[in-house]
């Protein structure tokens, strides 16, 4: 586990009037970011063990923005990072027409319609709208819009990364159990289609149908209720609300490994993270947050790194500016996963390694060796330049 | 590969460094808590010193009677007696001390404190803490110039090299390097500053006079997919020709012509290589190979890798002691 520090703030603050006595002469920048969240209310849950963090996602662009402010002070840039959070059927457009009003940038966390909305303002024509939240094909596809990039991964590429690994492991025999959720229905179609990319077999499926509390039961019915199954080398399990799956580990008929939503999962962050410097910003978020880095957290600080990197190499806070640099060949960002990320420049996708972890390590890092692309191995994770739809980008 | 009598291999590992002429390489194994000392004349493992948590940064003073060592995970630099391998005491160092240079006066040690964004000067005399100074995020590289008034740190998150006059212990100049700088090292007549970034795969060169860019290299290694080559440590041959530049996850070193900054070749050594220390007589180059655990020895003058000899963990930090 990384080691928790507590830094030597009197001494910072005192060394702070020395490093900003030596700022550079240069044009002084001012950026402002807005965090934009749509409050939804969370479904209920079996278990309470694991409540989602009120500062979800926010947490992560505050701490991006202390490293960016960081090196914004020897360039004499400065950033603002406003948090704006509309209550459940609140009026999300009207926030964000407000934000847009003194700042171009958004940094928003919300469902896929109101990302939509909120992207086709007319305020929004020219802003930069980074997408935290939503891992739906739908806006890397036919739904992408210029103004719009996505920091989160595509929920494909984590269905590509898993489906990489079991393929890699000759684990291709699979069943699932699937929620009773649309979302789970959506995720099982995910899993279903990397399955089929990367030759894994999904024998059998299940629906998931138990209303009562697993907690109590789960020995005795999950054994059961997996029996059904073919035999198979690794059972799948769409539950995207983590509800039920916990209680589905090792309480299976066969001895067998579990994967998806729980067990065996492709993400775009966690905790178990070590390597590639990653340990260095595991502990940076634990003192700042007071609790682990989640894959929304680290979307949002991909988010304003993203512009931070942009506004440091163009000495601007020009949206436009910002935007043709982060979708030029230019840009790479630092994302403590290995290599340097870039933007997919025909649907805004941010291009990243996609860790598959267990509760306790990380398996594998995909792309696997031997997974080839002609451009770049990350893009065999989620939909490729051939395969989508996306206009806007003009590319 | 040579093949060792078996005798050789039947000897017990050693207590004492061996009387044989050749020197000897330190090598930090950063998950193993240890240095494993190899012999350069036999090409082996000679002793294993236990040392603090985390073992990063080494290096030797100018008579090569202690070595100093940063033991990130327990927050110390420590100093070790070479001969015995005996922990003499340890030295303030700020938090997480991750490299370190030894100012040539033998007596200010200049740390890098990763998790603490700040620059740490220690009189190893006194052994008290002379001055922090704020630098960037995730301070790692530091250089100090052979006359000891300009120290370099460079900042990983960010992408920095800051200047620091070490008479006032100020920041004198800010200058952008790409993603992720590792490491960086003053040239013997003082003109250049190369600083490595590992994510951005390039290597800066500046002119110190002027602090203003001068080159850039760039890698490419037929096979490799271009964001894996990544590079790190690095050493100038002493003649001040040649730079041996360790790549990281591309296993290979670059050899890189000083005079044009033209890449010469490369050659494919362990997984993750990250730093490098010649031998004694410079003909031979010695990288730690983080992910397969090893050490390759790699002859100078063919530009060829002779061996691999295994070490503990994770082996980072490369030391010659003569």
């Amino acid at each position: 586990m990384p080691k928790h520090r507590v830094g030597r703030t009197i001494f910072a603050c005192f060394l702070v009037a020395i490093v900003c006595a030596f700022r550079p002469a240069r044009a002084e920048v001012t950026v402002a970011v807005t965090y934009l969240r749509q409050e939804v209310k969370a479904p209920p849950v079996l278990s309470n063990l694991d409540p989602v963090p009120q500062d979800l996602g926010i947490a992560g662009a505050q701490l991006a923005l202390a490293d960016t402010a960081t090196t914004g002070r020897f360039l004499g840039h400065h950033y603002d990072l406003e948090v704006v959070s509309v209550e459940p059927g609140g009026d999300l457009a009207a926030a964000a027409r407000a934000a847009l009003a003194t700042s171009a940038i958004l940094i928003i966390e919300a469902p896929v319609e109101s990302i939509l909305t909120v992207a086709d303002l007319p305020e929004a024509v020219g802003a930069l709208i980074f997408n935290v939240a939503s891992g739906e094909r739908r806006l890397r596809d036919g739904d992408c819009r210029a103004n719009l990039l996505h920091t989160i991964p595509e929920d494909a590429m984590r269905a590509d990364a898993l489906m990489q690994v079991l393929r890699a492991r000759r684990w291709t025999r699979t069943a699932m159990i699937i929620g009773s959720r649309p979302e789970d229905e959506a995720f099982a179609g995910i899993l279903g289609a990397a399955a089929a990319k990367f030759g894994v077999e999904i024998l059998a499926e299940r629906r998931w149908s138990f209303d009562t509390d697993l907690r109590r039961v789960a020995s005795r019915e999950v054994p059961l209720f997996t029996q059904e199954l073919p035999d198979h080398d690794v059972l799948l399990v769409a539950d995207e609300a983590d509800d039920f799956a916990r209680y589905v580990a090792d309480n299976t008929w066969l001895p067998r490994p579990i994967a998806g939503s729980e067990g065996i999962r492709g993400v775009g962050w966690a905790p178990v993270l070590e390597q590639w410097g990653a340990v260095q910003l595991q502990n940076r978020f634990e003192i700042a947050a007071k609790r682990e880095m989640r894959a929304r957290d680290y979307a949002a600080w991909a988010a304003l790194r993203t512009v931070g990197e942009a506004v440091t190499r163009t000495n601007s806070a020009e949206p436009s500016k910002l935007r043709s640099y982060i979708l030029s060949g230019a840009f790479a960002l630092d994302g403590f996963k290995g290599r340097s990320l870039s933007y997919r420049r025909w649907n805004g996708q941010l291009r990243q390694p996609i860790p598959v972890v267990n509760a306790r390590a990380l398996v594998e890092l995909a792309p696997l060796d031997g997974y080839l692309h002609p451009e770049n191995d990350m893009d065999t994770l989620g939909l490729d330049r051939a395969e989508s739809a996306c206009k806007s980008f003009g590319d | 590969m040579k093949k060792l009598p078996l005798l050789l291999a039947a000897l017990p590992l050693a207590a004492f460094p061996p009387a044989a002429s050749g020197g000897e390489i330190w090598i930090t194994n950063e998950k193993d808590d240890t240095i494993s000392v190899i012999d350069s004349e036999s090409l082996e493992v000679v002793r294993t010193i236990p040392t603090g948590e985390r073992p990063r940064g080494i290096t030797f003073n100018s008579d090569h009677s202690r070595v100093y060592l940063c033991a990130s995970d327990s927050d110390a630099v420590q100093v070790i007696d070479p001969s015995t391998g005996e922990i003499l005491h340890e030295l303030p160092s700020g938090e997480d001390p991750e490299q370190f240079v030894l100012a040539p006066d033998d007596r200010h040690l200049w740390i890098a404190n990763e998790d603490d964004a700040v620059t740490t000067v220690v009189d190893v005399d006194a052994r008290e803490v002379v001055a922090q100074i704020n630098v960037g995020i995730e301070p790692e590289g530091m250089a100090v110039s052979p006359d000891g008034r300009l120290v370099v740190t460079t900042s990983e998150t960010t992408n920095m090299a800051h200047w620091i006059d070490t008479a006032t212990k100020k920041i004198v100049a800010n200058t952008l390097v790409d993603g992720r700088p590792r490491h960086a090292k003053f040239t013997a007549d003082m003109a250049e500053l190369w600083v490595s970034s590992e994510i951005g795969g390039t290597v800066t060169v500046f002119d110190v006079g002027t602090k203003v860019e001068k080159a850039k290299i760039r890698f490419a290694i037929t096979g490799v997919k271009a964001d894996l080559v990544q590079p790190v440590g690095f050493e100038f041959t002493p003649d001040g020709t040649t730079a041996f530049i360790a790549l990281g996850p591309a296993n290979h070193v670059a050899i890189v012509d000083m005079k044009t900054f033209e890449v010469e070749g490369y050659i494919l050594v362990g997984r993750r290589v990250w730093h490098m220390a010649f031998s004694p007589d410079q003909k031979q180059l010695f990288t730690t190979n983080g992910v397969s655990g090893d050490v390759t020895v790699i002859d100078v003058a063919s530009r060829e890798a002779l061996k691999s000899i295994k070490v503990g963990r994770y082996p980072w930090g490369a030391a010659m002691r003569p």
